[in-house]
């Protein structure tokens, strides 16, 4: 009887601590694959806008990404519950774009008030590209790629979350870059935005050998 | 139609509310004073004062970190304002108000190159490449922001000339 139980718990153990581990494992592997393989900024090309505007410094580059990580992670769940609950179950999923743009600008609005009262120098250094946010096209793009994929809940949110984990990381990198560029000695010709779209460039191909790691 | 119609109503309602909640709840406290010395300074943002922008010398003004001297396109009539809505007292006898100027474009010197309606705040410069620049006196705050740019400094600011619809009174010298 003892032995018996015993067995059981180790049987329920192994079976929970190998859920875990897929799960884990499931988790790890939606990760890299969204924000190093799949990146949004430099392998899908979306939300440009920001990647070129606020990544003079390093500071503007790490409030950008947090601001827009925490708006694309609830737009996703947010996106996710009203097109599963709403959307498709009344047939208007004509209604897709719009109702997600909504969403996506409310979130945005709430956003820049807590940003606003809680960080005022970053409101200010971040200035127009807050609400620019809104209009960034990963914002609405991830949404609308995980509800074409008919992702689940948690996967959207990880799927979002993931996306937004490497737009900050392409925008912490290209920061970087930018700032050691500002001292470096360009040729005339190159200085400004052109040396800038040159290390964009060699950056989005660097990110291109990631294409690897998904075919093994 | 009905449930599309609907549904978007209440969502938009739903985010509406929450939204004015969140506004309440992180309302961030401004000092008023600051819009309304902002709303009487000249607006067009053209930095001699060495702010970023008006908004910037209000609130250093309000601060006490500025003079209210320090905007030149208000000049002589803006500190007086600002003194009296401020309540500081003020010698205004040793600032240097030669009266409202525009900037002016001499047209035989002008070159065309553009680079002063691309510095004008108030877009009051016209003109395009290779084309004689002229400026609108309606939309010229006075900023002097294409002085410099000028390469061939045909740009000047003159006193604004008297005619008769805007012609005033002297007023009495005090002492």
């Amino acid at each position: 009887m003892h032995g018996q139980w015993h067995e059981m718990c180790g049987v329920v153990a192994r079976n929970t601590g190998t859920l875990l581990m897929s799960l884990l494992n499931e988790f790890a592997l939606l990760m890299v694959t969204t924000a190093l393989v799949n990146n949004v900024v430099l392998v899908k090309f979306l939300g440009l806008c920001p990647f070129m505007g606020v990544t003079k410094t390093l500071d503007t580059a790490f409030g950008m990404g947090l601001a827009t990580t925490f708006v694309i992670t609830m737009a996703s769940g947010v996106c996710w519950m009203l097109e599963n609950w709403v959307l498709l179950p009344l047939g208007i999923d004509y209604l897709r774009i719009l109702t997600y743009i909504l969403v996506i600008a409310a979130v945005v609005q709430f956003t820049e008030m807590v940003v606003k009262k809680n960080a005022p120098d970053l409101y200010q250094t971040l200035g127009i590209y807050l609400p620019l946010i809104t209009t960034n096209c990963a914002v609405l793009g991830l949404p609308l790629l995980s509800a074409l994929e008919k992702a689940g809940f948690v996967h959207s949110l990880l799927y979002g979350f993931g996306s937004s984990v490497g737009f900050t990381l392409v925008l912490l990198m290209f920061a970087g870059l930018r700032e050691r560029l500002a001292l470096a000695r360009v040729p005339a010709a190159f200085s400004g935005a052109p040396i800038s779209f040159i290390a964009a460039s060699l950056l989005a191909l660097a990110f291109m050998g990631f294409a690897g790691l998904a075919a093994k | 139609m009905i449930a599309a119609v609907v549904s978007l109503t209440l969502l938009g309602a739903v985010l509406g509310l929450m939204l004015g909640f969140a506004d309440r709840l992180f309302a961030v406290e401004v000092n008023p004073v600051i819009a309304q010395v902002e709303a009487m300074m000249p607006g067009s943002q053209c930095g001699q004062c060495g702010f970023p922008g008006c908004s910037a010398a209000a609130t250093a003004i309000v601060d006490g970190r500025a003079a209210v001297t320090i905007c030149p396109p208000g000049g002589k009539a803006l500190a007086a304002a600002l003194s009296a809505k401020l309540g500081i007292s003020l010698d205004l006898s040793d600032v240097v108000d030669e009266g409202p100027k525009l900037a002016q474009v001499a047209e035989e010197i002008c070159i065309g190159c553009c680079r002063c309606t691309k510095a004008c705040p108030t877009d009051a410069i016209l003109g395009a490449a290779k084309q004689i620049h002229n400026v609108i006196r309606e939309a010229c705050t006075g900023c002097g922001n294409c002085i410099e740019r000028c390469p061939t400094e045909a740009l000047t600011m003159r006193p604004i000339p008297v005619t008769l619809p805007h012609w005033v009174w002297p007023k009495p010298q005090v002492a």
